[in-house]
């Protein structure tokens, strides 16, 4: 069956405190999840406060704050720190997102960051991206064509026809939708989940593109597009305001239209 | 040691190429069943109190038997599509999976039979 409890040597427990000694400013609370494949030991989770005062607004300002100040051993990603690389995207009080656009202001009492969940943990805040990222090859997010490209120029597409790449250009890749649907946490190793079914759509729907019959032939399968539920996680977390639930709707409207 | 590669695992056993007849037949089911439930509610509600021989002609009424056997399939067809579904995304022991998607197909069309021998009997022979 599936497994709904952590097994044992996966529960989260207590883990150390770093207090602020001085009350002065403002004291926010941040708890982190911490588990070190080296020591052999359970995940933890570690409290630390933090003077808002002398930090920047977001929440990844803040867990480079501990990282700098407090505690060096703190690992997770970043990048551009403004919403375009996807690279800090984590579980911050239940919901996936990007640290670096999260306002600390937005969370009241403590803030509590988890990685994202139901992904291998390489170490605290860093998941393994590694089958999400072979999900998304496995879809060509390529231009296919049988035509060659124009000798003197781009190939073209209409204003409207690259209207229709609004809403999916902008995904990321961050995975905050994959990691939040129960389908994606049950069957991982074959459903695609919402971040690839959106960048297979991407293609679908790019004008330019000769491979939509094999394209959609690749995705017809009860697993690969059909575990999805229509549960909308996706589209209620995603960062970056996308609709993934959308996008696949529009998938399976096509092999509707295609009968 | 397992050395499949990881674009290897995503790609898989590839697409099976089929799927859209089982979600398309759910939605045509539920669809269905919306006025028949309410039509079978309202009929449910009705039958207290009535005695045996007003049912029988209840049922042997064309429109009522034709309305029954459409709801006795669409329930059971939806059902087993749908449970099928469920126990997909949920056991992940390959052999239990396919042991319990077979069960839960066997015994949901034994019922669907029961019920329309069941629908026809009465109609037939009162």
């Amino acid at each position: 069956m599936v497994e709904f409890t952590l097994p044992k040597n996966s529960v989260v427990q207590a883990g150390k405190e770093h207090l602020s000694e001085s009350r002065d400013g403002t004291i926010k609370r941040v708890e982190v999840y911490r588990w070190d494949p080296d020591t052999g030991e359970n995940p933890r989770m570690d409290v630390y406060e933090i003077d808002l005062d002398n930090c920047g607004p977001m929440v990844l300002d803040a867990i480079i704050k501990i990282k700098n100040e407090i505690d060096s051993t703190l690992t997770f990603r970043r990048s551009c720190r403004e919403g375009v690389c996807g690279s800090c995207a984590m579980n911050i009080n239940g919901k996936n997102t990007l640290a670096c656009t999260k306002a600390i202001e937005d969370i009241e009492g403590t803030i509590r960051i988890y990685p994202l969940p139901h992904m291998q943990v390489v170490k605290d805040l860093v998941p393994d991206l590694t089958h999400f990222y072979a999900q998304y090859a496995s879809i060509k997010p390529w231009i296919e064509t049988q035509t060659p490209a124009p000798a003197d120029r781009e190939r073209l597409q209409s204003v409207e026809d690259r209207a229709k790449l609004d809403g999916l250009y902008e995904c990321i890749l961050c995975a905050c939708c994959s990691t939040s649907c129960p389908s994606y946490w049950w069957n991982s190793e074959r459903y695609l989940g919402p971040a690839i079914l959106l960048q297979a759509y991407r293609w679908i729907a790019d004008s330019r593109d000769e491979n939509t019959g094999e394209r959609l032939d690749a995705l017809e399968d009860p697993f690969k597009l059909y575990r999805c539920h229509t549960i909308m996680a996706c589209t209620d977390t995603c960062p970056k305001g996308l609709n993934p639930a959308k996008a696949i709707a529009e998938i399976k409207k096509l092999i509707v239209e295609r009968q | 040691m397992n050395f499949r590669t990881p674009i290897s695992k995503a790609r898989g056993l590839g697409s099976a190429k089929a799927g859209f007849t089982h979600w398309w037949t759910q939605r045509i089911t539920a669809v269905a069943l919306i006025p028949l439930t309410l039509w079978f509610g309202i009929a449910i509600i009705l039958v207290p109190g009535a005695d045996h021989r007003t049912i029988v002609e209840w049922i042997s009424s064309p429109w009522n038997t034709v309305l029954l056997i459409a709801t006795i399939i669409a329930v059971f067809y939806h059902a087993l599509l749908g449970i099928q579904v469920i126990i997909e995304d949920y056991i992940r022991t390959e052999w239990l999976k396919i042991a319990a998607i077979l069960a839960t197909k066997l015994i949901l069309i034994f019922y669907a039979l029961a019920a329309l021998y069941a629908t026809f009997r009465i109609v037939t022979l009162g």
